[in-house]
Order: C-alpha cells, then sequence, then structure tokens
C-alpha cells in the first residue's frame, strides 16, 4: 500500500498561541483515519493546517495523489450561517467539481455527469432543486459529502461530520462513509466526537492533545492507556 | 413635455438614467455577495467614508472624485480586513468610522462654506451627476459584469463556503479583495444619485426582495438583478412626476418590492 498523505512535524499558532506541535503521521491509501481527542485539542487546525486553509509555523503535510494535483474533498464543520444561504442541492453538488477545473470554470457534461453520479450514489437526486436550507441535517451532510466527492475521488477529509444528527441520521452517513471507503477505496480522514463510531468503523485512531499521544491502528490503539481517556 | 421625450432629448436625464442603471444592477449584484457573506455594513460605512472625503475634498477645492476614489478603495479594503479579524468587532468598528467620516464630513462643509453642496451629497440628486462620473461607470460596471459572468461558479463557492472554496485551490483573498475594491467605486458613484444616507439600500434590498422567493444561487442573482434595475426604473419615473428626491423614491419603490415579494413567499410557502 502506498503513502497518500505524509505529515511532518506539523505546528500551528494562534496569535502565538501553540495549538498544534510538532504532529507527524503517515496515511496509507484505503485507511479510515478517525481524529480524536477531547474539544480544543487542535483537531480542526491540525486538518486546516493540512488543507493549507490556516498556515502552519513549521511543519507540512504533503499529499501524493495520482494525478499531481491537489484535489481533496474537504467537508468542513457544520456552518449555521449557511442554512438560510439561497443554494441548491444541485448548485452545491456541482461546485465540488470546480477544483479540478480552469478558467474559465462553466460545468460542462463531464461536471454535470460526475455530481449526478454521486447524488445518486448518496440518494439524494430528488432533492436537486431544493435549498440546502431546507433540507434535514442528515440530508444536507450527504449534499456536502457528495460534494466533497465531486472534488475528490482519492481522499475524504470531514471536520465533525455527524455532530448535531440524530442517531439515525448519523448512522447512516456513517454507512454513506464505510461503503465509500470499501467500494471506491476512498481514503477518509475524519475529526470524530464520537468514540463509539470511531472504533467500530475506522482502521487507524489519531489522538490528539496539542501533540500526537497515540498513532496506529484501532487494535493497538484499544490496548493503549489513552483510549481509556476518552472511552470513560 | 412627455416623461419619454424628456428621456431621450435632455443630456442630463439621458446622462443620471445611465449612471443610475449601471449603478443599481452593479450595486445589486455585489450585493448578493455582500448580504449573503454578512457584510453588508461595509457598504454603509463606505458610504460615510465617502461623504466624509468628498466634503473635505470640496472645502479645500480639491477635484472631489480623485480624491475619494483611492481613499474609499482604502477603506474597502481595510474594512474587509476589519472584518476578518476576531479581535475587534467588526460591526461596531464600522459604526465608529462611519459616524467618524460623517463628522468630518459635516464639520469641513461648515467650516469651509460649502454647506450646499454638500448636501447634494448627504441625499444625492441625479441631476448633480457630471459626465466624469459616467466614464468611470461605464468600464465598472463591464468590470462587474465580466466578473460574474466569467467567474460566476468561483463567486458562488467563495460566498457560500469559503473554506471549501480554499481547498478546492481558489484564492479567496483574491475575490473578496476585488469585490470590495468594485464595492467601493459602486459607492462612491451611487452616491450621486442615491446620497449618502440612502445608497446601501441599492446593495442590500434586490438581493433580500429577491431571496423571498427564490432559493437556488442562480434566482437571486438574476432576480435581484431585475428586481434593481426595475426599482430604478419606476423610482425614476416617479421621481420625475412627483418632484421627490431620485433616490428617496428608488428606495420606497424597493421597499414597496420588498412587501410584494415577502407576502408572495409566505403565501407560497404554506
Amino acid at each position: 500500500m502506498s503513502v497518500i498523505l505524509k505529515a511532518s512535524h506539523i505546528c500551528v499558532a494562534y496569535e502565538g498561541k501553540k495549538v498544534v506541535e510538532n504532529v507527524s503521521f503517515e496515511v496509507e491509501r484505503g485507511d479510515y483515519l478517525c481524529i480524536v481527542g477531547e474539544n480544543g485539542t487542535g483537531k480542526s487546525s491540525l486538518v486546516k493546517a493540512m488543507l493549507g486553509l490556516v498556515p502552519t509555523c513549521c511543519g507540512k503535510a504533503e499529499f501524493n495523489l495520482k494525478n499531481g494535483r491537489k484535489r481533496i474533498g474537504y467537508l468542513p464543520q457544520q456552518n449555521v450561517m449557511q442554512n438560510n444561504f439561497p443554494a441548491s442541492v444541485k448548485e452545491t453538488v456541482l461546485s465540488g467539481c470546480l477544483s479540478g477545473m480552469k478558467f474559465p470554470k462553466i460545468y460542462g457534461k463531464k461536471e454535470r455527469d460526475t455530481a449526478e453520479e454521486y447524488m445518486k450514489y448518496l440518494d439524494i437526486y430528488e432533492l436537486g432543486k431544493k435549498s440546502v436550507g431546507e433540507l434535514s441535517g442528515g440530508q444536507r451532510q450527504r449534499v456536502f459529502l457528495a460534494r466533497a466527492l465531486c472534488a475528490a475521488d482519492e481522499i475524504l477529509v470531514l471536520d465533525e461530520p455527524v455532530s448535531g444528527l440524530d442517531i439515525n441520521a448519523a448512522k447512516d452517513l456513517y454507512n454513506c462513509l464505510e461503503k465509500i471507503n470499501k467500494e471506491k477505496n476512498i481514503t477518509i480522514i475524519m475529526i470524530s466526537h464520537d468514540m463509539q463510531s470511531a472504533l467500530r468503523y475506522a482502521t487507524k485512531i489519531l489522538h490528539l492533545d496539542k501533540t500526537l499521544l497515540f498513532y496506529g491502528s484501532k487494535e493497538d490503539y484499544l490496548l493503549s492507556p489513552y483510549s481509556k481517556r476518552l472511552l470513560s | 413635455m412627455g416623461f419619454l421625450e424628456v428621456v431621450f432629448t435632455n443630456p442630463l436625464f439621458i446622462r443620471g438614467a445611465a449612471i443610475g442603471f449601471l449603478v443599481s444592477l452593479c450595486a445589486a449584484l455585489l450585493g448578493v455577495c455582500l448580504v449573503l457573506k454578512r457584510c453588508s455594513m461595509i457598504g454603509d460605512g463606505l458610504s460615510h467614508v465617502a461623504f466624509g472625503t468628498l466634503s473635505v475634498a470640496v472645502a479645500l477645492n480639491f477635484a472631489p472624485l480623485v480624491i475619494t476614489i483611492p481613499i474609499v478603495m482604502l477603506s474597502a479594503f481595510f474594512l474587509l480586513r476589519l472584518s476578518e479579524s476576531s479581535s475587534i468587532k467588526g460591526d461596531s468598528a464600522i459604526a465608529l468610522i462611519s459616524s467618524t467620516s460623517l463628522a468630518i464630513g459635516v464639520a469641513a462643509a461648515s467650516l469651509g462654506g460649502v454647506t450646499k453642496s454638500v448636501d447634494g451629497y448627504m441625499f444625492g440628486s441625479i441631476w448633480l451627476v457630471e459626465m466624469e462620473e459616467l466614464y468611470i461607470c461605464i468600464p465598472l460596471a463591464a468590470a462587474v459584469i465580466a466578473i460574474f459572468l466569467l467567474c460566476y461558479n468561483d463567486i458562488f463557492l467563495v460566498t457560500f463556503d469559503e473554506d471549501f472554496a480554499k481547498a478546492s485551490g481558489i484564492n479567496v483573498g483574491v475575490y473578496k479583495t476585488v469585490m470590495s475594491l468594485l464595492t467601493a467605486l459602486v459607492i462612491v458613484i451611487g452616491m450621486r444619485i442615491m446620497g449618502t444616507l440612502l445608497i446601501s439600500s441599492l446593495i442590500i434590498f434586490p438581493s433580500l426582495t429577491a431571496m423571498r422567493i427564490f432559493k437556488s444561487f442562480k434566482g437571486v442573482v438574476i432576480c435581484s438583478s431585475a428586481v434593481a434595475v426595475a426599482a430604478f426604473a419606476l423610482g425614476f419615473v416617479v421621481s420625475y412626476y412627483t418632484e421627490m428626491p431620485t433616490g428617496a423614491s428608488i428606495v420606497i419603490v424597493n421597499a414597496l418590492f420588498f412587501s410584494v415579494f415577502y407576502a408572495i413567499g409566505k403565501l407560497a410557502r404554506r
């Protein structure tokens, strides 16, 4: 198996205060990695730094993607502001295709087909004309998942995708992710608060508390003392 | 003389109408992004800065636009950074800047003894518009429309989800800077018609009106442009017959449109 992401010595600081310190790890193609840790331990910052959304003070993340282009499917933390935004499901999913396009970015048949494929794959095709704000939480997350899939066919990065979802909607989303991971062999990196599900679906666990506490397979994690901290 | 006859024969009318249409359209397009990004108050702040600078320029006998445009563009750049930084609350900072600029403008006008012409900036008048403004307005409108046509999909994503746009490799900073600079220009030009106090309504009303009914970004963009142009045309005609100030009648028409769209939106969702 080949390495798809190599993070080396990543540090992030906000206004002089370090929130992520010296984190290094490697992710292999097809992995399902859950990043766990308590609130405010730098999980989101680490992910954002890897994606280049916030500056790092040192270290870097290298993605080893097939086509050489940096195409990563990102599902950001939920943003309540988006609930009133006039964006149809179709517009939202299509916008995922932009990452692979060159100026002038006008959607052609290829993009429309990709969007349609993933909308059908995640069972939201019928919602196409609806506004994202009108959907239930679970449907909305599937829309954003479809958008992320349009952006990337190798790796997905998700920031707490199930927060705010009820148990059934969360279970649906986990099933979607498992399907994507297994059927399409897409690498998944997910920040999660939900330890039970993280341990159920993930193959690897990264436990963060500003620095890296644990990184390895799920089985090893369960034997390590760190797992007790979050499970209790 | 009938309205249409005047419109097509009087150069003042033609100039005013041309600028009005172009400014309304640009303000509506930029307004969709500003409103959705929750920074429509930047427009309001900029209009006050423009007022302050214009009054100072008039009092000192400088060419008003030459001084005002760069200063307002600079403020736009600065206000945008301000609204991004978490340490200062953007809205209160904008309020401070607005009232300070307004005070400086009023003081400069009274010290310089030019209160009369400054009145024109406060409430605006379509008859004060000069050729100079039309020369700025045409390329400005061309730029705004071209950017919206060519980069429409990027604009959607930057407005909707900045983080995802960044992760998709879109240069969000460039878009935001360009947008705020264009907004600054639209405000300086539009102020001559609408006045300091009313110009921000050109930015805010059309997109809010469109959002009552349309639920897709494309729908909102197209509808708000149509609403803006229609409101200007109607407001212009009304102000001609009633001798109301043009700015005021345009805002009133916009408010009426909003109420009608609001009612339709409510009824449609029942």
